[in-house]
């Protein structure tokens, strides 16, 4: 799968869309799930929740394992995708689509890669 | 001297041939020498099977079987139907181990998904894990599921069962988190006071149905102040009298726990017994321990399989909400077989009879003098005290020196706490009225 | 195969119980049941075949060889089954006087001498239900002593990163975390990593020895001794004494408390998943922080009595209601006093040659990861094969379930890739070994020959792979 030229990605894997400066959307990169497996669940925070840059507020469950997911940015949760509670499997279909969660009022950004630099950073990894 | 070793003493030789070796002892070449003991493990001289059953029976019999029992208080004298025993006896359902391997367990996975299914109608809650230790540690384990950073708070009947609240309160402070008692009055929760205790701290609150003392308590209220404040409510409850009673279910409870001991499984002085922990799906992944569902193998045939791993502490690790791995299978099966076998109108005719019994018990307790100390409709136990001038320890222990009878349970402030269940016939309820009477005509007087 | 809710036929029923013999009471209308409870209504021929059905589907000790690594699946003795089962102990009330239950006290006090005995340990509980249980039960011993001693800022357990998962959530249970040290390259706990590890903040430590990939930690002394000087406590995991018991004593290790899976160790059954027993030992410095009750012995009258002591002040109190899994103590019991003072150690060599002979059978084709001879249990990868050949270990597992053989521990210890972890126990014979051997060499020369043919596997079992996925997306578990 390419992966998005207009996203910006952590190197833990997530991938983030600004809408504007303020305010985000997270999900995981095509190659988080492929590593991962089939994912059943996904345990994401509530609208209101607080995140922080470097902390987890989630994690990922696929039969066998758990995995956190890591907060690029502090800010505070406004939208969840509920949509993932029913079929958590998304993110493995369409890992670009299938957003967890949105952030606003951001306040903090790690530094993140470009497309270029996050495959770079992958192949690097293997 | 017994063993249960398989090999000769000639194949013995042949493995330490095929390794090089001369003796076991080198096979623990590795060990520090100074760490390999001499003596010193206490240890009697092995013995054979005979003399090993001999000694064992010999310490069986340093044990009173009681005639009849009026004794309940957490651990209850029913009858267990004879299919119960040859189930669980079964050599392959008792030396399996843990169904990991779903391709050849399918049987033991099948019977614990049968036994959830069961635990769900029976509680009327939507999902059932595979069962935990006993009642006590389910209660402690509800707990835990309903803790979290913003809500740490436990709110526990005084009227529950007091080793389910010292197991609770061990289980907490280990935790870090703080139990409060609500307290009871007229041997039931005092539910006014339970309405001020609680506050936007309050992670739960916990009634046993019936409670410690036998009563009837209010649960659905109960569980609407709890949700009034937004705590979760944790009805414990008793099997038996869940099938004539309102269930969790019924009275809104976001867990239902309790000790299965009553189906099926014999009193064994405490153990193994049977926790049971059912939800509402909403706390579906919080529930510990092992949980069956049902699937499809590579040929679409319907298959059962341990699921939702990722709750549990092998996989969770830290972030499990308990570190509890096996359940307490054979005792799920237990229960299983007897509630097939007593079917849903058996199960109300146990309850039913239970109930009676004890009525009928307590009414003939009024007639000489031993009335209830309070006045809750009550299930199958309550409370009597004991007349004036009499100890109502030394009252009991004349029923079980001289009469064979285990009587109530003697409680504080000289009362004592009676059970009766389907095993109590009316001629035995009536002789131990009159050795009562025969016992408080001899004392009664002398203050 | 039907569900029993499948098989109900409205009507049908078994007749357990007579007629209510006084005046029938009922349920205030307020308090009443008002959805009807459902379950099977079944006759007794139908029990009977459903559960005969089960049982086939089913594998048992008694179906075959069992090599579970850490699991010891030895055979379950039946006169521990019948000892159990006689009224005389299933027929006692918890809660009767201690002078009517004298029998099930004094089985309680002499497992708790004879156990104390082989681990080295003062004084014991049998109140934890199962090994996890007996975990938690011996970590809250440490955080009370710790607590006692004012010294509240012990919050690290350290933990070996090839500890069982327990370990973390335990911890997590009592307010601590866990400090992991990887292994050295023998497997064993890297000496310099845990003097690195140690602090004030140490509050102990949790060790298997042997360890999880079967070898005996020979540094033991060192280790436990670098604890108890940064002011921690060590605690033994019992899930591996099979090899050692009657040889060596956790105790003499330098270990201050102690859990047993009286259910591995001990011969009890494993039930399809419990009920198991994780008794706990301890060192006097922690016995007073022990649960309650604790069996005791006086003297009155001339004559001893065993009673039950409540009064233990600095109890943690109890992690469980009565006095554990008593039937399970008096199985372990039982066969402790079947072995006796040779048997025990006799048991724990032959664990150890079976091991060993099966290992160097099988190491004519599988990678064993340590060299040497091993303990009671030995570990195999699978990880050239997966990369090479592309079959796994979870392959070989599942094609040895067409040949009656319970598959080895999968993927455990974590820090060996594609594991299998194999510990026949004793109680096997030689020529079971040699047919094991035989099919464990022959299926790995199919995998070479056709990794794609093992993928498909079993075939014979009653069901095939079971699809995993979709229970844990779209989770059904009930009737």
């Amino acid at each position: 799968m390419n992966n998005p030229t207009n996203l910006k990605y952590s190197k833990t894997h997530e991938w983030v869309a600004f809408s504007d400066g303020s305010t985000a959307r997270i999900g995981l990169t095509d190659h988080a799930q492929q590593a991962l497996g089939d994912i059943v669940f996904a345990n994401l925070p509530q609208e209101g929740d607080a995140v922080n840059i470097g902390e987890a507020f989630g994690d990922v469950e696929s039969v066998k394992a758990v995995s956190d997911i890591y907060s690029p940015v502090t800010g505070t949760v406004a939208a969840v995708n509920e949509s993932l509670s029913d079929e958590p499997g998304q993110i493995n279909k369409a890992p670009y689509e299938a957003w967890l969660i949105e952030v606003s009022g951001i306040t903090d950004t790690e530094d993140l890669l470009t497309v270029e630099e996050y495959e770079a950073f992958c192949r690097e990894e293997a | 001297m017994g063993h249960y070793l398989s090999s000769t003493q000639s194949q013995r030789r042949e493995m330490l041939d095929a390794l090089g070796i001369d003796s076991m002892e080198e096979l623990y070449s590795s060990v520090p020498r100074e760490l390999i003991t001499k003596n010193g493990f206490e240890l009697p001289e092995g013995k054979s099977e005979l003399e090993v059953d001999r000694l064992m029976r010999n310490m069986a019999g340093k044990n009173t079987q009681f005639s009849a029992v009026f004794r309940g208080a957490g651990a209850y004298s029913h009858y267990i139907p004879a299919i119960v025993g040859t189930v669980v006896s079964k050599e392959t359902f008792l030396t399996a181990y843990t169904p990991y391997q779903a391709e050849i367990s399918q049987g033991v996975l099948q019977a614990i998904f049968e036994y959830q299914s069961m635990i769900c109608r029976l509680t009327g809650m939507d999902v059932s894990n595979a069962s935990v230790y006993d009642g006590a540690s389910a209660t402690a384990e509800a707990v835990a599921m309903c803790r979290d950073k913003r809500r740490s708070k436990v709110i526990i009947s005084s009227a529950a069962h007091p080793e389910v609240i010292k197991t609770i309160k061990t289980y907490c402070w280990a935790a870090g988190a703080a139990v409060e008692l609500a307290p009871s009055n007229n041997g039931a929760t005092d539910l006014a006071a339970l309405e001020s205790m609680i506050d936007d701290k309050t992670a739960c609150v916990h009634i046993q149905q019936p409670n410690y003392f036998g009563i009837i308590e209010d649960c659905e209220r109960a569980g609407q102040i709890a949700h009034a404040s937004g705590a979760k409510f944790i009805m414990g409850i008793n099997p038996i009298a869940a099938a004539i009673l309102k269930t969790p279910g019924e009275c809104a409870a976001d867990i239902a726990v309790g000790e299965g001991q009553p189906l099926g499984m014999p009193l064994s002085y405490g153990g193994p017994y049977l926790g049971f922990m059912a939800a509402n799906s909403s706390m579906m992944r919080k529930l510990p321990g092992r949980i069956v569902g049902e699937t499809v193998d590579t040929d679409g045939n319907r298959a059962y399989v341990l699921t939702l791993q990722a709750r549990e502490q092998h996989i969770r690790r830290e972030k499990a909400s308990s570190n509890i791995c096996s359940n307490q299978a054979l005792c799920a099966m237990t229960a299983a077989v007897y509630m097939a076998a007593m079917g849903p109108e058996g199960m109300k005719n146990a309850a039913i009879q239970c109930m009676s019994k004890a009525h009928y018990l307590a009414s003939r307790l009024e007639e000489i003098k031993m009335p209830l100390k309070y006045g809750g409709q009550f299930f199958h136990e309550f409370v009597t005290a004991c007349p004036d001038g009499l100890d109502a320890k030394r009252l009991i222990e004349c029923l079980g020196a001289d009469h064979g009878i285990l009587g109530g349970l003697p409680i504080e402030d000289n009362c004592i706490l009676w059970c009766c269940t389907e095993m109590n016939t009316k001629e035995e309820i009536d002789r131990l009225i009159n050795v009562l009477a025969e016992n408080l005509a001899e004392k009664g007087g002398r203050g | 195969m039907e569900l029993l809710f499948e098989k109900s036929k409205e009507g049908r029923s078994c007749t357990i119980l007579p007629a209510c013999d006084v005046p029938v009471a009922a349920v205030e209308a307020g308090a009443a049941r008002q959805t009807p409870l459902t379950l099977p209504e079944l006759s007794e021929n139908d029990l009977s075949r459903h559960y005969s059905e089960l049982e086939r589907r089913a594998h048992g000790v008694n179906n075959g060889f069992y090599p579970l690594g850490s699991c010891t699946m030895k055979y379950n003795p039946r006169v521990n089954e019948s000892v159990a089962a006689l009224p005389g102990f299933t027929n006692i009330h918890p809660l009767q006087p201690d002078v009517s239950a004298q029998g099930c006290l004094e089985a309680l006090y002499l497992a708790d001498k004879y156990l104390c005995g082989i681990t080295g340990m003062d004084d014991m509980t049998f109140q934890p239900a199962a090994g996890a249980h007996g975990e938690l039960t011996g970590v809250m011993l440490i955080k009370k002593y710790h607590e006692k001693r004012g010294d509240t800022g012990r919050i690290k357990i350290i933990v070996p990163d090839s500890a069982h998962g327990t370990n973390p959530a335990t911890a997590a249970m009592c307010g601590m975390s866990v400090v992991n040290i990887p292994s050295g390259p023998d497997g064993c706990v890297d000496l310099e990593k845990l003097r690195a590890a140690v602090g004030d903040d140490t509050a102990g430590f949790m060790l298997t020895n042997p360890n999880t990939l079967g070898i005996f930690e020979k540094n033991i002394l060192d280790i436990t001794r670098i604890i108890h000087d940064a002011g921690g406590l060590n605690y033994y995991d019992g899930a591996n004494l099979n090899a050692i018991m009657g040889i060596v004593r956790p105790g003499d290790m330098g270990f201050d408390c102690v859990h047993l899976n009286l259910h591995k160790t001990f011969s009890t059954p494993h039930g399809g998943g419990g009920p198991g027993s994780g008794a706990v030992g301890c060192k006097k410095l922690l016995s007073p922080y022990l649960p309650v009750p604790r069996v005791r012995l006086k003297e009155a009258d001339g004559k001893y009595k065993y009673y039950q002591e409540y009064d233990f002040p600095d109890s943690i109190g109890k992690v469980k209601a009565f006095s554990g899994n008593f039937l399970v103590t008096l199985k372990a019991l039982t066969y402790i006093i079947t072995l006796g003072r040779e048997g025990i150690p006799e048991a724990a060599q032959n664990s150890v040659l079976n091991a060993n002979y099966l290992m160097k059978l099988l190491s004519k084709r599988y990678k064993v990861v340590n060299d040497g001879f091993c303990m009671h249990e030995f570990v195999l990868t699978l990880q050239n094969e997966a990369k090479e050949y592309g079959f796994t270990a979870m392959d070989i597992a599942k094609a040895l379930l067409d040949h009656g053989i319970h598959p080895p521990t999968m993927y455990f210890p974590l820090i060996v890739p594609e594991a299998l972890m194999v510990e026949p126990t004793e109680t096997e014979s030689k020529e079971t070994l040699d047919k094991a051997a035989d099919i464990f060499l022959e299926i790995y020369d199919q995998a070479i020959e056709n990794p794609e043919g093992i993928h498909g596997l079993p075939k014979t079992t009653p069901i095939g792979r079971p699809d995993e996925v979709r229970a844990a997306r779209s989770p059904v578990l009930r009737a």
